[in-house]
Order: C-alpha cells, then structure tokens, then sequence
C-alpha cells in the first residue's frame, strides 16, 4: 500500500511549490511594494465607472433552465474530444459505446425541445 | 477488460429497463393529452417490469460477474431484485387510480420510477465502487425529482428540496469515504479491495473512508441519526411517491450496504460491525420514540420505517450468513407490509381530498370492516406479532446478533419492538374501539384491492412459505459472502 501512495508523491510536491511560491509572491508585494492608498483607489471598481446597483437581484428562471442545457450539452462535447483522439485505441467497443450515448443525449434533447424548453417566450 | 457479448446477459433485465425508459420518454413528449398520456405511460411501464421479472427469473442460473467485475448477478442480487420489482410494480399500479391522481397526473411520473428501477437494480448489482456510485446516483436524481412532484405544493417543494440536499450531502461523504478506501486499496473493484485487506494492518485512513462510507449508506437507508429527511419527506411527498418511497429504494440501498460490508469488507466484521450495532440502537430508539408522538400518518410511517431499518441492521451488524438472511427475510416482509399499508393509506380521502391524520381512521371498522381487517393485519405484522411476516423478520434478526454474540444489542431490540407495538396497536384502537360521524370516501379501486389482497396472503401465510423463503435466503447469503468469487 505505501509504494502505491508514494506514486502521488509529485503531486504533493508540486502542491507544496504551488502554494509556497504563490505565497511568497503575495508576501513580498506587501513587504517590499510602496503603499499609499487613498479614497479613490480603495473604491469599488467597475469598467472605470462606480457600481449601477446591487448585483443580487431577481431574475427570470428560465436563465436557469438554459444554463443547465448548456451544461449537458458542453459536457457531451467534453467527451467527446478524448473520445475521438483515443478511437484507434478503444476499437468499436468504445465507439458504439459513445454512439449510445449520444442516442440518449439525442432522445433527451427531442423531450426537451418539444416540451417547448428551448422557446424563451 | 475487454467488452464480450455474454455480458449483456447477465444484465439484460437493467437493459431492457433502460430501453423502455428512453422508448417512455418519448412517450411522454409525444403522447399528447396529459392525463390519458400518463395513464398510459404507466401502464407501460407496469409491463415493462413485468417483462423484466421474466428476464429475471429466465437469467442463467450460474452467479456471473459482467463488465469486467463491475456487475455481480448472483443469486443474491436475483432475490433483492425481485423484491424491488414486485415492489415498484405495486407502487405503480397503486398510482393507477382509475379516475385519474390529481398529485401525479404526469406522464413524467412513472418514466423516472423508471430510471429510479434501473438505478436500485444497478445497486443491487453494484460489485465495484464506481458502479456503486453510478447506482446510487441514477436511483437518487429522478427520486428528488418525483418528492417535488406536486409543483404548486409548497411542502412537496420543500420534500423535494430538502431531499435533494441531504442526498447531495451523503453522496459527498459517501464519495470521499470511497476516495479514501480505493487510495488505500489501491483498486475499486469489491473483490479487489477484499483481497487487500487480508493482507496487513488496516490504515487509520482506511477505517475513516469505510466508517464515511457506511454514514452514506445510513442516509440513503435512513438509519438514524442520519434520518432527519424521511418524516418531512414522507409528509410532503404526494401519497403515491411516499408509497414508492417506503417500499423500493429502502430494500436496494440495504442491498447495497450489505453488498459493501459483506463482500469488499467481508475480512474486518469486527470493524464495521461496531459502526451497524451503533446505527441500529439508535435507528430502533428514533423509530420507536419517535412515531409515538406523531398526528400524521404518513410522518408515522416515516418513523416506522426508521425503527424497521434499526431491526434489520441489527441483523447486518452479526456480520455471519445467518444475519445476511435474516436482513433479507425482513426486507421480504418489509416490503409487502408497506404495500399493502400504503394500498389504504392511498384510500384515506374525504370528501376527494386526503385526510391523512392517524384520527381520520377512526371507526374505520364500521364504516369499511373488510380495510380495517386488511390494516388490522399490517399493523400486527409491523409489530412483530406471530405467526405474521413481520414476527419471522425480527426472530430471524434478533437470532442472528443473539448468535453473533450481540446479546444487549438484541435485548434492547425487543424492547423497542415492544414500545413500538404501542402506537401500531394504537391505530387498532382507534379504529375498532372509537366511533366517527365524518366517514371516509367509500369507493375502493380495483388496484387497491389487488395489492392490499396479495400483500395480506403473503403476511398471513409466511409461515407456510418460509422453508422456501429460508432456502432461497441462505443460498443467497453464501452467494454474498464469496461464494460467487
């Protein structure tokens, strides 16, 4: 077991320089960096003009509903790209395998679609 | 692991299932009239697992594993799935009413009790931690979805929401326990992670990811304390997704538990063994205790099935074959008790509206002798009183932990089935001995009938079946316990 464990020892290495070296940037900028802060630039900033209003307001549920089609449908494209860079390699199993599950995706987004999901008004 | 052709076998009723479930849902988009639209889904669907009870039993006999190990058809997983099949087939033609539910009059509603089928049968089979965790999510995701199914309820609402949450919850710690065993193990496969542990010192590491493991399961088996969703969900769920509720998944998730300690920690009972004799005190306790406060039948039922959980861990706590059939004898009659419960629960209407407070059932016995007969008999089986299914579930348990050792365990069993009997003999009281002047509604349907018939004959007369019952669940058990390997 510990020789299987050792295996993601470079991980943790690069763990450790990862956070190390971001933390030693974060402190010099504080140690060594001239600090003269002032109204202006403690202010909150957005494209250069002052906030319009609250961000955390209502809106329409159906941006919801698209976001979570796309999130299917990005998730598909997702599998897809490994899938068809390692298709010599997994043969017609891993071929029809992925033919299934676009079958699925396909009788899910006919569902979708004529449940009128994809109209906005 | 290459993929061969004889592995469809072993899988072919979750297949068929899985097919039909794409071929309903285009039933569903296109079938055009709502309420005839969901009528008909249903009744293909009802079908459809009947089909699949044939492909069951049809099945080569010899225990095989499929896809590269991940799937065990054993004889063990044969008698679990059958339970869950008969069992969802009665939740579905219990949501048959002829004039049509109100709650769940969608077509919607038996497609996912159908990819909530092929989730629990998934689990069943699951034999490696991958399909584990595929099983559990394909059960759970369309679950919430049909708790929340009464869109204009807010309390269905808030079922739905608070299972879903709580679901996520014990699907993360359920995650990270099994991240935790595969790095120590160092494989997914049950068989695999069995083998590795007969080897060696067990890991602190390895311990928190099967304790985290087990606390995921205890949630999906609403074991206490990890119990807190099942009365609010029970509440708020319509009254036909309740039924399904406390009949199905219940019954595949314990498979899965008992899969899990049984087969990949088979070697370390000792350890585990403490964690299940922990849940099931305090699951009979809640149970118990807490059903006796409750005004709402359906919040009771929650209870009941709390402390039903609570007996039949305490069979899985002895960690022997005895215990592993007594779980199995239990759920057997755990899920006829709930169908044929939940067959009259649906009929608690008034005026075409539910009345499901446990007061509704008063006088029951004037006004529809022959459903308070039929509740008579649920009730004395949920308390364990010979010669009913109910009685044969506890003895079998309580003799296993007794044999395992587990003598305080058992003890306070039996104590807690007798404080529990109180309020199921309550609700005898209260129909036999009280009288009512607001009658319930007096039509029965056909299917209520069928199913609270068929679930009264096998509680009355399991003793006559139980040598086969018995044969069957010890052929079973050593099926879980590697025989199969």
């Amino acid at each position: 077991m510990p020789e299987f464990l050792s295996e993601y020892l470079p991980i943790a290495i690069f763990i450790a320089i990862a956070f190390g070296l971001s933390a030693a940037f974060v402190a010099s900028a504080f140690i060594f960096g001239n600090q003269r802060p002032d109204d202006e630039k403690m202010a909150a900033y957005e494209c250069g003009f002052d906030a319009f209003e609250d961000s955390r307001r209502q809106f329409d549920v159906r941006f919801y509903l698209v976001a979570i089609l796309f999130i299917i449908f990005d998730l598909e494209v997702a599998f897809l790209f490994p899938w068809a860079v390692s298709l010599g390699g997994i043969g017609l199993f891993g071929f029809w395998s992925m033919m299934v599950f676009l079958a699925v995706l396909t009788i899910g987004f006919i569902y979708e679609w004529k449940k009128g999901a994809l109209e906005w008004e | 692991m290459a993929f061969q052709m004889t592995d469809i076998i072993p899988a072919l009723p979750e297949i068929f299932l899985a097919g039909l479930a794409l071929v309903l849902v285009l039933v569903a988009a296109f079938g055009g009239e709502e309420a005839g639209n969901a009528r008909r889904v249903t009744r293909l669907s009802l079908v459809g697992i009947a089909i699949a009870v044939f492909l069951l039993v049809q099945g080569d006999a010899m225990p095989s594993l499929a896809f590269g190990g991940m799937f065990a058809a054993d004889s063990f997983a044969f008698y679990m799935k059958a339970l869950v099949l008969v069992g969802t087939f009665a939740a579905l033609l219990l949501s048959l009413r002829p004039e049509g539910n109100d709650d769940i009059n969608k077509p919607e509603f038996a497609l996912l009790v159908m990819l909530a089928l092929v989730g629990m049968m998934l689990m069943i089979s699951a034999d490696d931690l991958l399909a584990l965790y595929m099983g559990i999510e394909l059960q759970s995701l369309p679950l919430y979805v049909v708790a929340a199914m009464r869109t204009n309820s807010l309390r269905s609402s808030e079922a739905g929401l608070k299972y879903f949450l709580l679901g996520a919850l014990s699907s993360g710690m359920l995650l990270y326990g099994a991240s935790l065993v595969y790095g120590i193990c160092g494989t997914t496969d049950f068989a695999g992670i069995a083998a590795s542990l007969s080897s060696g010192d067990l890991p602190v590491a390895f311990i928190v990811g099967m304790v985290f493991m087990v606390s995921g399961l205890a949630f999906k088996v609403s074991a206490a304390p990890f119990h807190m969703w099942t009365p609010d969900v029970y509440e708020g769920s319509p009254t036909p997704v309740t039924t399904l509720f406390a009949i199905a998944p219940k019954v595949a998730a314990m498979a899965l538990l008992m899969r899990l300690t049984y087969g990949a920690f088979g070697q370390i009972a000792d350890q585990w063994s403490q964690v299940l004799v922990a849940l099931s005190i305090a699951s009979m306790a809640v149970g118990a205790l807490g059903a006796i406060m409750q005004t709402d039948i359906k919040r009771m039922m929650a209870y009941s099935s709390i402390a039903h959980m609570g007996y039949a861990l305490a069979g899985l706590a002895a960690g022997t074959p005895a215990g592993a059939a007594g779980v199995m004898i239990y759920m057997t009659g755990y899920v006829f008790m709930g169908a044929g419960t939940f067959a009259i629960i649906l009929l608690m209407r008034r005026d075409g509206q539910a009345a499901t407070k446990i007061v509704d059932l008063k006088g029951l016995s004037r006004t529809h002798p022959l459903l308070a007969i039929g509740l008579l008999v649920m009730m004395f089986s949920m308390a364990g009183i010979p010669p009913l299914a109910g009685f044969f579930g506890k003895w079998y348990v309580f003799l296993a932990a007794v044999q395992a050792g587990l003598v305080p365990l058992a003890v306070i069993g039996v104590v807690m089935s007798v404080v529990g009997a109180f309020y199921y003999l309550r609700i005898i009281r209260l129909m036999y001995f009280e009288d009512t002047d607001a009658p319930l509604d007096a039509e029965i349907p056909a299917v209520n009938k069928l199913v609270l018939g068929v679930s009264m004959a096998v509680i009355l007369l399991f003793f006559a079946g139980l040598g086969g019952v018995l044969t069957a669940t010890d052929t079973a058990a050593i099926a879980l316990m590697g025989g199969a390997r």
